[in-house]
């Protein structure tokens, strides 16, 4: 067990290197580090996304397809595995990274980002902080309850997703969502560049008339990386992980969950509205940075 | 079908208004047109450009489309639970209006839902509820709810109505299309101790089931937003409140419906005075009660002092912000027709009519109170630096859509008074015409003078 556990720590560090067997029912792609019929024959040791090793034929590999999964394949999760974020908000300077790396990879106009970095305050005797909010992709989010068409579920691993090709875009979700954490597509949105077809993984292309939100990267979780606001963070203060491999990384480096969450006496915003969300915060102390106002005109 | 004298001469009143129209009416009902054409033409850049054309956006993601919604459906109790309750109670002084409230019921049945899919962000998928619907979602419950009521409203209205029709199909119509029309709508009814006995049973029955499923809906719609972990929607009596307040504004336009078709149908005959003073008083009790459940409401959340429902309160009485409309909603909506009503002085058939005018428009403002500054205080703190993601100011698309959402609720009523006299012809089984009803009333009142 433990060596398994191992295995995933360190597959979230250096996932490019081991390429993971699908394991999802119905996608039956085997990813492959380099493929050819000269290798026909030989055996290539990899590492399965339930985290055991396995060899493999080198001709039963074909090139890793970044076609996305359909609809209806989406709403199943990756399985074994429980995605959390935690969010060190000592170390959170406003950098507003995350932002543009989630609008680039979503293709977002700066109108409607899925992440906001709000400037916070808990009382009047404590030191405003910013904090970098998304999608909480809650245990019980009040969004997927009140849909009236299932357009946007709960999956497995935890991850909550909109299917825009369902939506009807009544916009309960929003009225529901206590985190304010969704946008819509009020008008036509911009033409966005995409070579494959819709999917809720994606969240590409954007329709007319929908809501969208955070959706944790699942394309990029599928090929075991990290989502993109994690990587671009330039302080290390977003960390990504699985709760049953109980460890998350920064991209920088990689931590026990349970100690982590233990010892920086971590939070999650409005607990007592039982929404249970899976993002983690660790409280602004023992700051990184001084806090410093946004300049005039920033949005959040 | 037999008719007695009384409702032959009814009849002869009613015909020829059915079927001339004046010149004036002409005018009327092409301004009315002009309306509707207004909001076809906003639906229509609304379906272009989609909902970027509302003033809703991120946050505030309802609006006066909602609000509407609400309203109508909260009109439509005039028919359902008033002349359900009233044909129950056997109240005799239910005909000459019964007929007025039902039709209410029914086009407001009809109006509000499409304001629901004006809301929709996604008309074409409407099928979605049919083929992905979750009965978890209270929109589903809602979708259920209603449906299940305008069918029983017009089952209802129907069944209230075959007399009538049976009447008008033995009338010496000119055009041929009416005959054909009344005779199918009239099912071979001829009156006979029979077809009566079964009918009168089958209105009960269908008024005891209205009453209850009007209950639903509205209770339903309050649920909708009770549901949500929402600063000032969060609230356990939001179903009765909805409930209260929506038969508040059905007596209201009842009232006003009243007045209008007196004066324009010259019914002073038929509608008097004892109409608008039982009406008025029910009114008035309805508002009492509607003042407590509001003064429950926002006590309770004062008195706790949450951080959230300070928030919406501070905003409700901010005068710079909504006050002045809280205090016309929740205030003088409410006091006004209490007091004019209670004060015998001050009751006539024009003071109460113009207190219910008072009292239905508060009750759509108390229904935008409820909507906006709840959504316009979300949890975490609205951090936007663009005016209209703060503050949601309804667009001129929005109120053509409202404006004709009203002037097809005074168009289909329009339709309705040309295929059916806007008063029932002939009495039911049980009860009393209502000229000897007029004759017994005036009589006691002679002699208590
Ligand atoms: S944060 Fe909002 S949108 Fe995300 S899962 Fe929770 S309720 Fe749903
Ligand atoms: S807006 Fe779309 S995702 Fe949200 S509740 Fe309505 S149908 Fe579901």
């Amino acid at each position: 067990m433990k060596n398994k556990a191992a295995d995933h720590r360190r597959k979230f560090l250096k996932s490019s290197i081991y390429a993971g067997v699908s394991a999802i029912a119905g996608t039956s792609l085997i990813q492959g580090c380099n493929t050819g019929a000269s290798n026909a024959g030989e055996k290539v040791k990899l590492l399965t996304t339930d985290g055991t090793l396995v060899e493999v034929n080198q001709s039963n590999l074909t090139k890793m397809s970044h076609q996305p999964v359909s609809p209806d394949e989406a709403r199943k999760g990756i399985p074994g595995r429980h995605f959390v974020m935690v969010v060190d908000l000592s170390r959170c300077r406003n950098a507003r990274k995350c932002i543009k790396a989630c609008d680039h990879h979503h293709q977002l106009t700066p109108d409607r980002p899925f992440i906001k970095v709000l400037r916070m305050q808990d009382n009047k005797a404590s030191s405003p902080y910013w904090m970098p909010k998304k999608c909480f992709h809650c245990d019980n989010p009040p969004c997927v309850k009140v849909c009236p068409v299932g357009a946007t579920y709960k999956r497995s691993d935890a991850l909550v997703l909109i299917d825009n090709k369902r939506c009807i875009g009544c916009r309960f979700c929003m009225a529901a969502c206590p985190y304010s954490a969704r946008v819509f597509n009020w008008g036509k949105p911009k033409p966005q560049k995409t070579d494959h077809s819709y999917s809720p993984e994606t969240s590409v292309p954007s329709q007319i008339g929908t809501v969208e939100k955070c959706d944790f990267c699942p394309d990029m979780l599928r090929q075991d990386k990290v989502p993109h606001c994690i990587t671009a963070c330039p302080n290390g203060a977003l960390y990504f992980g699985d709760q049953i491999a109980d460890s998350v990384t920064n991209g920088s480096e990689t931590v026990r969950l349970s100690t982590l969450l233990r010892d920086k006496a971590a939070y999650r915003y409005h607990e007592e509205l039982g929404t249970e969300p899976n993002v983690y915060y660790l409280p602004p102390s023992d700051r990184l940075f001084p806090f410093k106002e946004a300049p005039e005109g920033q949005p959040s | 079908m037999d008719l007695d004298q009384k409702s032959t001469r009814t009849l002869n009143y009613f015909v020829p208004q059915m079927v001339t129209i004046s010149k004036s009416g002409i005018l009327q009902l092409s301004i009315l047109i002009l309306f509707i054409m207004g909001g076809f033409y906003a639906l229509y850049i609304q379906i272009v450009d989609g909902h970027i054309v509302t003033g809703m956006r991120d946050n505030v993601v309802w609006g006066l489309y909602i609000a509407n919604f609400i309203f109508f459906i909260g009109i439509s109790y005039a028919g359902a639970l008033i002349s359900g309750i009233l044909h129950l109670l056997r109240v005799e002084w239910r005909h000459p209006i019964i007929r007025i409230a039902e039709i209410i019921t029914i086009i407001s049945t009809i109006i509000g839902p499409a304001y629901i899919l004006l809301c929709m962000g996604r008309l074409d998928r409407l099928h979605h509820l049919v083929l992905y619907g979750r009965i978890q979602s209270p929109i589903i419950w809602d979708v259920l709810a209603i449906s299940t009521y305008l069918i029983g409203s017009i089952i209802f209205l129907y069944l209230a109505t075959i007399r009538d029709l049976a009447a008008l199909r033995d009338y010496p119509f000119k055009s041929k299309w009416r005959h054909t029309l009344y005779k199918f709508f009239a099912v071979n009814f001829n009156g006979n101790s029979k077809q009566n006995r079964y009918l009168e049973r089958g209105l009960n029955i269908m008024s005891a089931i209205i009453i209850p499923l009007a209950v639903l809906v509205h209770s339903v719609l309050a649920w909708i937003f009770g549901m949500t972990l929402r600063p000032g929607w969060h609230s356990t009596i939001f179903a009765p409140y909805f409930v209260v307040a929506a038969v508040f504004s059905g007596t209201g336009v009842l009232i006003i419906a009243l007045w209008v078709f007196r004066k324009y149908y010259h019914l002073e005959s038929y509608i008097t005075k004892i109409h608008f003073n039982y009406l008025g008083i029910i009114l008035m009790i309805l508002g009492a009660l509607y003042a407590y459940f509001t003064f429950s409401e926002y006590l309770t959340s004062w008195y706790g002092s949450e951080t959230w429902e300070m928030e919406v309160l501070y905003k409700l009485f901010d005068p710079h912000e909504y006050w002045w409309w809280f205090f016309f909603a929740a205030i003088v909506g409410v006091v006004v027709p209490i007091l004019v009503i209670l004060i015998p002085q001050f009751r006539s058939i024009n003071s109460i009519t113009a207190v219910s005018v008072i009292a239905v428009f508060a009750l759509w403002v108390k229904r935008y109170l409820i909507i906006i500054p709840t959504l316009e205080t979300p949890l975490l703190p609205l951090q936007d630096m663009r005016p209209e993601y703060i503050h949601y100011t309804p667009t001129a698309i929005e109120w053509l859509l409202t404006f004709a959402g009203v002037a097809m609720f005074c168009f289909l009523f329009f339709l309705f008074s040309k295929f059916l006299p806007i008063v029932s012809v002939v009495k039911g089984e049980e009860g009393t015409n209502y000229a000897e009803l007029r004759k017994t009333v005036m009589q006691r009142i002679i002699k208590r003078t």
